[in-house]
């Protein structure tokens, strides 16, 4: 029997707003238990939440990248339980009337292309952290979360593998990071996401009954998670029994989904408006000015460059794709820098330094002004780009001046043709046995002859010159 | 000199005369606290009031109400004093901070010289849900002052002070004073902030004043009303200074007098004084003219879902978890909470989380809770066509007057149409007031004035030139001889 799978992804990601969503306590990750609380995140009695209309801001940016309506009235609601870590005993949440409705984000799963719809993104309150394992005899409470705001993203049960969860995930992080909306680190729960995962029989029009699985922080995890879920489904199945609808946990070191305790989810939210806080109403003029400071997003950047700059597609598109690198490219060619050039060691040498290191670009030592002026050299000669390597190497690791490094380590790229001749005339001289057979048709000894003169010059030879001159010399 | 019985005006007079020190009328203050039989406060904050004295006394304190002790209901918060809110769960609970409006009272230079009694969570109109003790009607012990706001009702019925902070939910206020023939107002929703306040239904609960008149109401509503960036739902407008208009002419100005209520139910006296009331403003040169608000009489059973709703989910806080009551030997967490809830809480409270969590459960919001918001805005609505045609509304504060300790406990019905006339007020949002005018079997009765939204200023105006002529807010308790 063959079967096919419906997932919805329910994704919350923490808005990287300074202050939380009701109170103008920090929202840093990180710091000493409970040091990040204010009166409101505590819940004390007769204190009230006060809207960061930062968030919506945010909110708002996502919602115009993904092409949603934003309802600029959006309203509060109160979700009602029980929970230590909920101080007030409710979570303020956006039922009936969320900032974000519809939308779509478009995935691609190894060149196929696919457009998931989003039911909804709504903003609310998350709650602390219960810890039932730094002491023997308690549990104990740290309330610095309670209150960082979330964006939750709802998609529609439009996925249908693991795989397509993953791209789907993959095509949110890049565009919440790159519109400044979240920092998307999945490792300190700033991306989670909720799988919602049925299976039915090819053909059937009715949805399967769904398991939701709970917090999910990374891609592999929400692969490995989602694909044991489908597996255990079929089995449940094809054995004659029914799929229960349940909340699941999984577990990495296992690899397996298991159900959570029912009991504290088996809840009646009470969800009602929040007294205490009235419509939040975003005005034309905020709706404008967010619409002014939007970005560029990554596909519409990644055109650009191709047209604007003529570069290559696989570097336009890795570039493009993070908001620190396509920054760190404009700021070079608004510098009237080579674009070609720029991106060619942005992909090149200096990706595989940041991925050696697994930072960004702006958390490391070399800065637009420093590239800027090893961009420079190259172009008017006094360095080749090979050596250009050497001394990127070299700024990764102190961070000092190009043209200092150039100076202080002699690195000034030889052009004078009477020296450089000099060199060829020594090499030829004591190579007679590769020149003849050279003469005599073995064409490749060239690239040896240049690799030659490069290692007498320590590499600092013109390229190009040592190319025209060692032809004429070796063609004489 | 006594002090007992004088306007927050006279001891302010007295004060700027320096007749009195602010010592001395604090140190009486407390004497009589003492000697008192009505059991209006909690707590009392005697050394930080005598210190606050002598501030002033020095010349240290300046500000409209400097030197004045006033009395704060237990349901602000006070920072480094105690507040309960009349309820066993906050026994112990200090809280870190002060509430606007106690802020707003005390940077005018007013002494709090303590907390004043009042039904658990605000939750009563008889102030018997208080895990304090009943407060008593110092015009007779055995009766109940009204609640929930009946200690600072008492307090200044007595003569203990002459100024009190309330609050208002769904007549808190008005009944209160009507049944301790004493002046109270509670201005539109949003006028005060609600930072620091308790928090029972947070779309009806509003802050006022208590005293001895008008004149004394309109000062104090300078100071307790603010706009404050705090509470979300703080209004924005313009506040007036509610002094300018109270000396205002009422000719040819209208008074709504509501068809549905139906006033010839009521007993002979509470009819009487309410036609002679209507005597003294049309010599002013009032006009009265009936208004029908047909959906007033969905009041009561609105208020029953919305306020308890609402508190349903207020009280969830209470949980033992970070403060406040905890049970003791429970082995798990819902045994925490279950237990210290369980004996936190008094009845009434959960009578009304009861019935809150029930009218919001799945499957019946649609029929309690969101038809209760439907109706909440067809009575807005009401008053807005009412207020197209009238200046204010007229209306007695409560259906009688005080009743005996214990008589209506076993009937929570009878006891919640105590409201009967003040709650369609708080569903609106707008302000009202109760000035005494007359008594019922000895003892003091309401007249309720309501205004339009904002604006407070008007009913002070009526208020105020209706005591000017008449006496019934003159009136004092007699308290035998333990004064």
């Amino acid at each position: 029997m063959s079967w096919e799978t419906v997932i919805g992804l329910e994704v919350h990601a923490q808005l990287s707003t300074n202050t939380k969503l009701f109170s103008s306590a920090s929202t840093k990750f990180g710091s000493e238990p409970n040091s990040q609380v204010d009166l409101v995140d505590l819940g004390l009695p007769g204190v009230l939440p006060v809207v960061n209309k930062d968030a919506f801001k945010k909110a708002i940016r996502f919602g115009l990248a993904i092409e949603a309506d934003i309802n600029q009235e959006s309203t509060f609601d109160r979700k009602n339980y029980f929970y230590p870590d909920l101080p007030k005993g409710y979570q303020i949440t956006q039922m009936t009337k969320p900032i974000v409705e519809g939308g779509s984000i478009d995935i691609d799963v190894d060149g196929d292309k696919k457009t998931i719809n989003i039911t909804r993104a709504h903003l609310e309150e998350d709650a602390g952290k219960s810890i039932h394992d730094a002491y023997p005899d308690k549990s104990v409470i740290d309330l610095n979360r309670a209150g960082t705001p979330l964006l939750e993203i709802v998609s529609e049960p439009e996925i249908s593998s693991a795989k397509e969860a993953v791209s789907y995930m993959k095509a949110l992080h890049q565009l919440v990071t790159f519109l400044d909306v979240c920092d998307g680190d999945m490792s300190q729960g700033s991306l989670r996401c909720d799988a919602n995962v049925s299976i039915r029989k090819v053909g059937d029009a009715e949805l399967g009954t769904r398991t939701e699985i709970k917090n999910i922080n990374s891609f592999r995890f929400i692969e490995k998670a989602i694909n044991f879920e489908i597996k255990r489904q079929i089995k449940v199945l094809e054995s004659g029994e029914k799929v229960t609808q349940e909340t699941r946990l999984y577990d990495s070191g296992k690899d397996e989904t298991r159900p959570m305790r029912s009991k504290e989810f088996a809840n009646d939210y009470r969800y009602f408006p929040d007294p205490d806080l009235l419509p939040v109403v975003i005005s034309d003029d905020e709706m404008e000015e967010i619409r002014s400071t939007f970005p560029e997003l990554p596909a519409d950047k990644s055109r650009r460059y191709i047209s604007e700059f003529q570069i290559d597609e696989s570097e336009a598109e890795i570039i493009s794709s993070s908001r620190e690198l396509s920054n760190f490219f404009e700021v070079a060619v608004e510098s009237k820098n080579d674009p070609k050039l720029a991106a060619n060691l942005i992909v090149g040498e200096i990706g595989s330094l940041l991925n050696k290191d697994n930072i960004k670009i702006d958390e490391s030592k070399l800065s637009s002004d420093n590239f800027n002026i090893l961009l420079q050299r190259i172009s008017d000669g006094t360095i080749s780009k090979k050596i250009a390597k050497t001394i990127l190497a070299e700024i990764w690791e102190t961070g000092r001046n190009a043209d200092e490094i150039i100076n202080d380590q002699g690195l000034v790229q030889i052009q004078d043709e009477n020296l450089l001749e000099e060199v060829i005339t020594k090499v030829i001289e004591s190579n007679t046995k590769q020149v003849e057979d050279y003469k005599n048709g073995k064409d490749k000894l060239f690239g040896f002859f240049v690799g030659q003169v490069m290692k007498e010059t320590q590499g600092k030879a013109n390229p190009q010159a040592v190319n025209d001159l060692l032809k004429k010399a070796l063609n004489s | 000199m006594s002090i007992r019985f004088k306007t927050l005006a006279e001891l302010k007079r007295l004060l700027e005369k320096k007749e009195i020190s602010s010592y001395e009328l604090v140190n009486e203050t407390f004497k009589n606290i003492s000697s008192s039989k009505t059991n209006s406060f909690i707590t009392l904050d005697e050394e930080a009031a005598l210190n606050k004295a002598k501030d002033f006394d020095e010349g240290k304190v300046d500000g409209d109400l400097a030197g004045i002790p006033i009395a704060q209901k237990d349901l602000f918060c006070t920072k480094n004093l105690r507040t309960t809110c009349g309820s066993k769960i906050l026994e112990n609970f200090i809280p870190p901070y002060d509430a606007t409006v106690v802020d707003n009272l005390s940077s005018a230079g007013s002494i709090c010289v303590g907390k004043t009694n009042m039904d658990e969570f605000a939750m009563g109109s008889s102030n018997e849900t208080s895990y304090y003790g009943t407060v008593r009607n110092p015009w007779d012990l055995e009766r109940v002052p009204g609640g929930s706001s009946g200690g600072s009702a008492a307090a200044v019925s007595e003569g203990l002070v002459c100024a009190a902070t309330g609050t208002d939910t769904g007549g808190s206020i008005r009944q209160p004073a009507a049944l301790c023939g004493i002046t109270g107002i509670k201005p539109t929703y949003g006028r005060a902030s609600r930072w620091g306040m308790i928090a029972f239904a947070s779309s009806l609960d509003q802050a006022g004043a208590f005293a001895r008149n008008a004149e004394d109401c309109a000062l104090l509503l300078n100071h307790i009303c603010s706009h404050d960036l705090k509470d979300s739902t703080s209004i924005s407008d313009v506040q007036e200074n509610y002094l300018d208009n109270i000396n205002n002419d009422l000719k040819g100005k209208k008074i709504g007098i509501i068809k549905e209520f139906d006033i010839s139910s009521l007993n002979k006296e509470v009819q009487d004084s309410f036609e002679k009331s209507k005597k003294i403003f049309e010599a002013l040169g009032a006009n009265f003219v009936e208004v029908s608000m047909p959906n007033i009489k969905l009041s009561v059973p609105t208020y029953y879902v919305v306020a308890p709703a609402e508190c349903s989910s207020n009280l969830s806080r209470f949980d033992g978890v970070k403060y406040g009551y905890r049970a003791k030997d429970v082995d798990n967490l819902e045994e925490l909470y279950v237990k210290s809830r369980s004996e936190g809480f008094g009845d009434e409270v959960k009578r009304r989380i009861l019935i809150g969590t029930y009218v919001l459960s799945a499957g019946f919001y649609d029929a309690y809770y969101k038809k209760a918001q439907q109706s909440r805005r067809m009575i807005k609505n009401d008053f807005v066509d009412a207020f197209s045609e009238v200046d204010v509304i007229m209306s007695p504060s409560s259906p009688s007057s005080a009743f005996k300790i214990g008589s209506k406990t076993e009937d929570p019905i009878e006891m919640y149409l105590e409201d009967l006339f003040t709650i369609s007020s708080n569903l609106a949002g707008v302000p009202a007031m109760s000035i005494p005018h007359g008594f019922s079997g000895g003892l003091p009765i309401g007249l309720q004035l309501i205004g339009n939204y904002l604006e407070e200023s008007k009913i002070l105006n009526f208020a105020h030139q209706y005591q000017k002529n008449s006496d019934w807010h003159f009136k004092t308790p007699d308290l035998g001889e333990s004064s």
